[in-house]
């Protein structure tokens, strides 16, 4: 009886991820995503970052072939290597700031939805004021001001999607606080951290999956059109927003330059979404499987 | 002799999923004559509101069948009707009361409104409108709400109040039926009693017939003049009030019935519940439906299907009636 | 009548405003209620009386405006948090809706053990496990539904891991807020039934909450009647129903629907009119607006509870 219900606390991850198998797509997600991840993680060992900028000018503008399974660009480089680096920096950027303004997001949601009063009126004015700036629009301004690399790309990108976190935490917060579980937890004397911790966060984490993986899926886009203009990454450092656009002269000639940047950024994004849908499924308890 | 104003025959209804299917309701038979109530008395999940709704064949669509049986309402056949001429009936022969009132009502449009709706779909389809406007501070007086109030929106108004306005709605064509589902469960105690003081009051004054669900015994002791009580979608007992009242034999859950309740004249230490739950109704036992919590379960209630045992006009299936004096096979 | 003893819970002008849009909401108004050990005090009214508010707000889960709460005739009012989590374990609460009270995401076993965990009740894991299991036999749930979640049980089995929760902390004293109130008739016969044997066993002492005046006739020695806000009758339980005093009672008894037959002919009586405001209250009786005996006193000033004798106290210028 007494070993019952020890068994049960490893279980509740078995179980998590027995139910997250039977989704064919979100498996498929999980697949597809974690390529990409790995991808990401052992490019260097894989092949050589030198051979992304390697340039081949006599065999430029080709299509796929056996030796460059992509094909190559304009300057003759391989265009699988350089999706194969670039996927290190756009899936970074795009999970980094994900992570980011999730993290503050959290902090000043969770804080306004559960305490309320002057204090959200304030913080909620300001997230009103800041997404009333167009978030591309804003990044942009921010990397031009601070200037063009990676780091800054980051936070360009995450400090304009955080007023859409707060807001969007604050009100999935607002649908649990008035729950009468959340009265008997301070009945038994629980503080508010606690509750926090193990009962709001917990019942609204659907929610939250939901919008970092659709979060994680349009920041590896907003990074990609930033570099696409220009800005954020430069060349010759690959980036599949970057890729597209050094492609566009040669959309005629050469589509398939277009072509698989963008079905890296389509895939990625994609498994990402479903793989999010699976689990915010396969964790509420009361889903039928 | 008193029309019929209504007539079930060996109903049948599930609801099929991809998953499962529930037998919600399984063979039910009853009438109703004109001018009576009729109390259906039962917990939840036994197949009530299932029973109500396919009576106006307002059942889930994807989900909900009628396997078989029989409606007739006023001598015509309900269940092979077309839906165009169904739409007629509803809410002009047969009215439906629900139980919230906070959600029958749509909160943007005016209570005046929508008791016109109604009267312009039916009956006063093409009356002036002066007519209708008539007809409707008409039927507000007789739901004790001042007819200034037609421009009013729901929110303005109390529970009872709703209520009231979805009683006016009901009976503004004057329907030969009215299906009451748990009318009162929401108000509290004192609103209830004017509702159901008002509700028996319209109903003696128009001739309606109706049809009560409840799980309160006592809104069927003041309002019902035959009682049904259902079981796993069966009628395990029928018969007029005073015999399921006032009567010595009762079927066993009926006796459970009437033992949950904490009688306001007599005190008892404990009340004598049935233990354990409703069978699920996407595995119903084997024989009777109510001999894994009987205290009186025979191994032939564990086989077969008891049938009707009749005493008059009160019956009981249960095997229990089998060799009882005074009881012979329905 | 019970001098001599101490009780358990007292309140003493007791009150909760609610500020709103256009005023005060009057939610509690000057309550002073004596629960002693071991009994039972039915609080009744429909919706607005502040019952439910009155119950929360003497366990300080809602802030009382003003006035005194008294645990074993030591004032609470003023504890702060620390104290205040430490008297928690003295006083419980079982709420109404057996769905929205309890976590759907934990398991029945977690919910049960919470409070156990949140209080440091014991030193190791096994401990609170077994405590819970033990409880959970007190409460009638079979031992393989530890790992369950709420979905998967019915109202009846949710409450009970309500009412295993309450337990949990070996409480003297506990709100019942309408704990049966949205179950079916055969299991909130269960659910009484388990309740009272509890008292029985653990001495336990309930404030029983409820609208349905046939329940707590059956649990309660003594009854308080609220119209919004205030006390307007208060008296041992036999007492009440045989001899209501306060014109509301009588309507609030009249109301209910007699499972007896023979009493049907007698025209059903209702009170006229709707419950009124309990916004910026005008002074006078609250209930004069709707009460058929209303004399001109009823309008110029709030009754006073006067004591009719046996305990028996009404608020109503009719007894004066």
């Amino acid at each position: 009886m007494k070993d019952n219900f020890q068994v049960k606390r490893h279980g509740k991850f078995k179980e998590v991820w027995r139910r997250l198998k039977k989704s064919k797509t979100a498996m498929f997600g999980l697949v597809v995503l974690s390529i990409f991840i790995l991808a990401a993680i052992f490019a260097e060992l894989l092949i050589p970052y030198s051979v992304a900028l390697k340039q081949n000018i006599p065999i430029r503008l080709q299509g796929p072939s056996a030796e460059h399974w992509f094909g190559t660009d304009g300057y003759g480089r391989d265009l699988f290597v350089r999706i194969l680096h670039g996927s290190r920096r756009s899936l970074s950027i795009g999970l980094i700031a994900t992570a980011s303004s999730l993290f503050v997001g959290l902090i000043f949601g969770a804080a306004v939805g559960y305490y309320g009063g002057a204090f959200d009126n304030v913080v909620m004015r300001i997230m009103d004021t800041l997404s009333a700036i167009p978030a591309t629009l804003m990044a942009l301004a921010i990397v031009a001001a601070l200037g063009s690399n990676m780091v800054n790309l980051i936070i360009a990108i995450s400090i304009a999607r955080i007023p859409a976190f707060v807001r969007i935490i604050r009100a999935a917060i607002l649908g649990v606080v008035d729950l009468e579980y959340i009265e008997a937890a301070h009945a038994g004397g629980a503080g508010d951290f606690r509750i926090i911790m193990t009962h709001i966060l917990p019942n609204i984490v659907g929610t939250l999956i939901v919008q970092t993986t659709m979060t994680t899926a349009q920041l590896i886009m907003r990074a990609a059109s930033l570099s696409f203009l220009g800005l954020g990454i430069l060349p010759p450092e690959p980036e599949w927003g970057a890729l597209l656009s050094e492609a566009r002269e040669f959309m005629r000639p050469a589509p398939h330059l277009m072509v698989f940047p963008g079905l890296a950024i389509v895939l990625s994004t994609l498994s990402l979404n479903l793989l999010g849908d699976g689990l915010r499924d396969a964790l509420d308890p009361r889903l039928k499987s | 002799m008193s029309e019929r104003v209504l007539e079930v025959k060996d109903l049948e209804i599930i609801y099929k999923t991809d998953l499962e299917t529930v037998y919600a309701v399984n063979n039910i038979s009853f009438s109703l004559n004109k001018g009576e109530t009729l109390g259906i008395v039962g917990e939840t999940g036994a197949g009530k509101t299932t029973t109500a709704l396919s009576i106006l064949r307002l059942l889930p669509e994807r989900t909900g069948r009628i396997k078989k049986g029989s409606i007739k309402l006023m001598g015509e056949e309900l269940l092979s009707l077309p839906e165009g001429r169904m739409r007629e009936i509803r809410g002009d022969r047969v009215a439906m009361i629900f139980q919230d009132p906070m959600t029958s009502l749509n909160p943007v449009i005016s209570i005046g409104d929508q008791i016109s709706e109604v009267l312009s779909l039916h009956g006063y389809r093409d009356e002036k409108k002066e007519n209708i406007d008539q007809r409707v501070d008409e039927v507000l007086r007789l739901v004790g709400i001042s007819p200034d109030r037609k421009k009013d929106y729901p929110h303005q108004f109390s529970g009872g109040m709703k209520q009231r306005v979805i009683i006016a709605i009901a009976l503004a064509c004057e329907p030969d039926l009215l299906i009451a589902d748990e009318p009162t469960t929401a108000l509290d105690v004192t609103i209830q009693a004017q509702v159901l003081a008002m509700i028996r009051d319209l109903k003696d004054r128009l001739g309606t017939s109706m049809i009560m669900i409840t799980h309160d015994l006592g809104i069927v002791a003041e309002t019902c003049d035959k009682v049904a009580v259902i079981y796993a979608g069966e009628l395990i007992e029928t018969g007029t009030l005073e015999e399921i009242f006032l009567g010595k034999d009762h079927h066993p859950y009926t006796v459970g019935l009437f033992g949950s309740i904490p009688n306001l004249k007599i005190k008892t230490r404990r009340l004598s519940p049935i233990g354990g739950l409703m069978p699920d109704p996407t595995n119903l036992p084997k024989g009777c439906k109510f001999s894994p919590r009987c205290p009186h379960c025979m191994e032939i209630c564990c086989q077969i299907e008891p049938p009707g045992y009749l005493a008059e006009t009160h019956n009981i299936k249960c095997h229990l009636f089998k060799e009882k004096a005074g009881w012979k096979q329905a | 009548m019970e001098t001599g003893i101490t009780p358990l819970i007292e309140t003493r002008n007791l009150k909760k405003y609610f500020k709103v849009s256009h005023g005060m909401l009057h939610a509690v108004e000057n309550i002073n209620l004596k629960i002693y050990p071991g009994k039972t005090v039915g609080v009744v009214g429909e919706s607005g009386c502040g019952k439910s508010t009155l119950g929360r707000a003497i366990l300080r889960l809602i802030e009382p405006t003003s006035g005194d709460v008294l645990f074993n005739g030591k004032s609470i009012i003023k504890y702060n948090r620390s104290r205040m989590r430490e008297m928690r374990r003295n006083m419980q609460i079982i709420f109404q809706d057996p769905y929205s009270s309890i976590d759907p995401r934990k398991t029945v076993a977690e919910i049960i053990s919470e409070y156990m965990i949140i209080n440091k009740t014991f030193k190791t894991k096994n401990e609170i496990w077994k405590r819970t299991a033990e409880l959970m036999d007190t409460v009638g749930l079979a031992q393989r539904l530890a790992n369950a979640y709420p979905h998967e049980l019915d109202g009846g089995r949710r409450q009970r891991i309500g009412v295993a929760r309450a337990l949990s902390l070996q409480p003297k004293f506990i709100v019942c807020d309408e704990p049966v109130s949205a179950l079916d008739v055969s299991i909130q016969a269960q659910i009484l039934n388990l309740l009272m044997d509890l008292q029985e066993e653990m001495g336990l002492t309930y404030m029983f909450v409820t609208h349905n005046l046939s329940v707590v006739k059956h649990i309660s020695n003594e009854i308080v009647v609220m119209y919004l806000g205030q006390c307007i009758e208060q008296a041992p339980v036999d007492e009440l129903f045989e001899n209501p005093q306060h014109p509301y009672t009588k309507a609030l008894l009249n109301a209910i629907p007699d499972v007896d037959i023979s009493a049907r002919t007698k025209r059903i009586e209702t009170i006229k009119g709707e419950i009124t405001n309990p916004i910026n209250p005008p002074p006078g009786c609250r209930f004069a607006k709707r009460c058929d005996y209303v004399f001109e006193p009823c309008r110029e000033k709030d009754p006073e509870l006067i004591d009719l004798g046996g305990n028996h106290l009404c608020a109503c210028y009719l007894k004066q």
